[in-house]
């Protein structure tokens, strides 16, 4: 997928999460120093068509900040891992954000009109005499300019001893899940004093601990299921009506091991950094190392279809194991129609597999490689000793630039791909 | 088993050496092949799957030094050590390095792994825990075999030191290939040179060029858990280490490290 783009960039701090709203008019960045920036497409307008829909910052507030917990004598990272949205029902729009500990619900809404003609204070503010007083008038509302406040509406804290990785907003609106490697707790929007555990792999000698948790959604419609992705590259599905807690799976994904690409590294590369329902609801699809995999709820042994991303990395296993960018967690998406998929790689290179026809391509994040309004042009990695001309070779990779977060507008071919601390949309070109 | 350990050892070999050392490596595999059928590929396999292990094993014990450690990194690199050293109790390579170190026995060599991790912990529980700008201060540049005898009339104050300055050794990756790459060179050359009449022979070669970063290490650990413990008392002999540690068998030491990665 080619297409027009526009190029955005805010030089700030690593973006750690990228995430779009149900509308996709709203696009919400996450990063390593608590701030979260929230981008809001503009109108289309008949006077400037060739403007159509760029992101352009709608507010900016700081989420999370450092904190230091005195009892471990350990700093909690600001770092803000996720943002999910919750739909909107009316003016204002309210998103979860979540550092390692601590979860926050943010309401960000506008403000455009202010009152004026108070009675007991004038313009300015001061307190009136009120004896001097001798009429009262009624307070109008008159226009302002457009202020975008976020505040802080619920703080959900104290209820994660681990690192939470995820965050999923129920169906049913009234409730949602924080995951950390080794527990998942149910919230309810209302109440920050107490959430439910329903997921627990803590043993009991954490001598014996060979697992953890890396992810976990809920499903888009159904609200008592939701999935949850381990280190050892297993997803379990979870029935809350089953159990209150969901220790025991209704449905048990892995695939088996492939015997002739064993090696030291095997488990490690197995393990799954994100798992993302499709918005269908029929399909999950999760990311290891090397490969994106779409599962059928239906089919537990093997998955579905599974997409190689950069498989010219697997005989440099043991460099990126050295280097730990073999632990890096990349993350993936779906497009509207559930039809294309997209997920990251080094070199600022993300790539897309369009599941009907079987084609991937791979482009690049990059300013020197695109100029605002350009088509991108595919990227193309080679392995073997022949390089052409526009290839780039393997060793020639920069693991430094790595694409971890990338969002799909929800109905439109507009995507956001977060490169360190640079944030680029691309947008399909329109006629 | 062959083929799969070429396949490692290939996957290994290209990843973990520069290029000019590749070509060696190839060069000294042909030559045992004709000589040492069936056996070709153990001394590198082994060699890797060692280096493997100490890489894996330095990560594990920087975690504890990390602000609060990654927990998912720290199971999955727990797991891959516990692995390394199932195959090599399985396939007996543990017992047979064992037997060949320089006077010291096979639990040792597993407790090092335990007061590896034991004295990092004790080091997190520990008030006094040197910050990070102590181990930047103590780094020293002269790791070398002399420290082993510096090291067995180490106070308690100078353990610590030579406990950090050989980690930030290990993980400074140029000094630590310096010496890998100088053990390994012996190695190869000693290969292609020689043909050994036994495997044992092999692991002299081996053992005496490479384990002693190893060795060092192990009798550090062992020093410092004295020096914690025991104050002033003096390193005498690395057996008295033994009386410190618990005697787990062989792999369950490793479960210690998970222990104190989450608990630290």
């Amino acid at each position: 997928m080619t297409g027009q783009k526009t190029l955005q960039n805010i030089l700030a701090d690593i973006i750690s999460t990228v995430e779009f709203n149900h509308t996709g008019e709203l696009l919400a960045t996450g990063d390593k120093g608590g701030r979260v920036v929230i981008f809001q497409r503009e109108q289309e307008s008949k006077q400037q068509p060739q403007r159509r829909g760029e992101y352009n910052v709608y507010s900016t507030f700081q989420s999370h900040e450092p904190e230091f917990d005195y009892l471990k004598s350990l700093e909690i990272e600001e770092k803000i891992n996720k943002i999910r949205w919750l739909p909107q029902h009316n003016a204002a729009c309210f998103l979860l954000s979540t550092n390692d500990k601590t979860v926050k619900l943010w309401k960000v809404s506008e403000r455009d009109k202010r009152p004026e003609g108070y009675n007991l204070k004038d313009e300015d503010g001061r307190l009136r005499d009120p004896s001097m007083i001798t009429t009262l008038r009624v307070p109008v509302l008159r226009p302002m300019d457009l202020m975008v406040e976020a505040t802080p509406r619920r703080v959900f804290a104290n209820a994660h001893t681990y690192h939470i990785n995820s965050i999923s907003v129920n169906s049913d609106y009234e409730t949602y899940m924080s995951a950390d490697d080794l527990r998942i707790n149910l919230w309810n929007f209302e109440i920050t004093n107490q959430s439910f555990n329903i997921v627990d792999i803590k043993p009991a000698n954490m001598e014996e601990l060979t697992e953890v948790i890396t992810a976990a959604e809920f499903h888009p419609h159904h609200c008592n299921t939701f999935v949850y992705s381990s280190s050892k590259g297993t997803i379990r599905l979870c029935d809350m009506r089953a159990s209150a807690l969901c220790d025991r799976h209704a449905k048990f994904f892995e695939e088996p091991e492939d015997p002739s690409n064993r090696s030291f590294f095997s488990e490690i590369i197995s393990s799954i950094s994100d798992v993302k329902f499709s918005h269908s609801g029929r399909y999950v699809m999760t990311r290891d190392y090397l490969t994106v995999k779409v599962w059928d709820l239906n089919m537990e042994n093997r998955p579905m279809e599974t997409y190689q991303v950069h498989d010219y990395l697997r005989s440099k296993l043991c460099s990126l194991y050295e280097n730990d960018c073999i632990f890096d967690k990349f993350e993936c998406v779906w497009n509207g129609s559930d039809s294309v998929i997209m997920t990251g790689s080094y070199n600022n290179f993300f790539r897309m597999f369009d599941r009907n026809t079987k084609r991937d391509v791979t482009l690049e994040a990059s300013r020197e490689n695109s100029k605002p309004r350009a088509i991108l042009k595919p990227r193309k990695v080679c392995v073997g000793g022949k390089r052409r001309k526009d290839e780039i070779s393997v060793d020639s990779l920069d693991f430094s630039k790595k694409i971890l977060h990338t969002a799909w507008h929800p109905s439109e071919n507009i995507i956001a791909v977060a490169a360190t601390n640079n944030l680029y949309i691309f947008q399909d070109k329109v006629n | 088993m062959g083929e799969e350990e070429g396949l490692h050892q290939t996957q290994l070999l290209d990843t973990m050496f520069v290029r000019g050392l590749k070509r060696k490596c190839i060069d000294g595999e042909e030559d045992i092949e004709g000589t040492l059928a069936g056996i070709k590929a153990i001394p590198s396999y082994n060699l890797q799957r060692q280096s493997l292990l100490d890489m894996s094993l330095v990560k594990l014990q920087l975690c504890h030094m990390l602000v609060e450690p990654n927990l998912c990194r720290s199971v999955l690199i727990a797991n891959t050590v516990r692995q390394i050293q199932e195959e090599m109790t399985q396939d007996g390579t543990w017992q047979m390095i064992n037997t060949q170190s320089t006077g010291q026995t096979s639990l040792d060599r597993l407790v090092s792994t335990d007061i590896l991790c034991r004295s990092s912990r004790e080091q997190a529980e520990g008030k006094q825990v040197p910050g990070y700008s102590n181990f930047n201060k103590d780094f020293e540049d002269d790791q070398t075999q002399d420290s082993s005898e510096t090291m067995s009339t180490a106070s308690s104050v100078q353990a610590p030191r030579n406990l950090q300055s050989n980690v930030w050794e290990m993980e400074n990756a140029q000094e630590n290939r310096g010496n890998f790459q100088k053990s390994l060179d012996q190695i190869f050359e000693t290969l292609e040179n020689k043909s050994p009449n036994s495997v044992e022979d092999l692991f002299s070669e081996v053992d005496n060029s490479y384990y002693d970063l190893d060795t060092m290490l192990t009798g550090m650990m062992s020093n410092t858990k004295m020096g914690h413990c025991d104050g002033l008392e003096t390193f005498s002999s690395p057996t008295t280490t033994t009386s410190n540690s618990n005697c787990k068998s062989d792999l369950n030491e490793l479960d210690h490290i998970v222990e104190i990665l989450v608990e630290s």
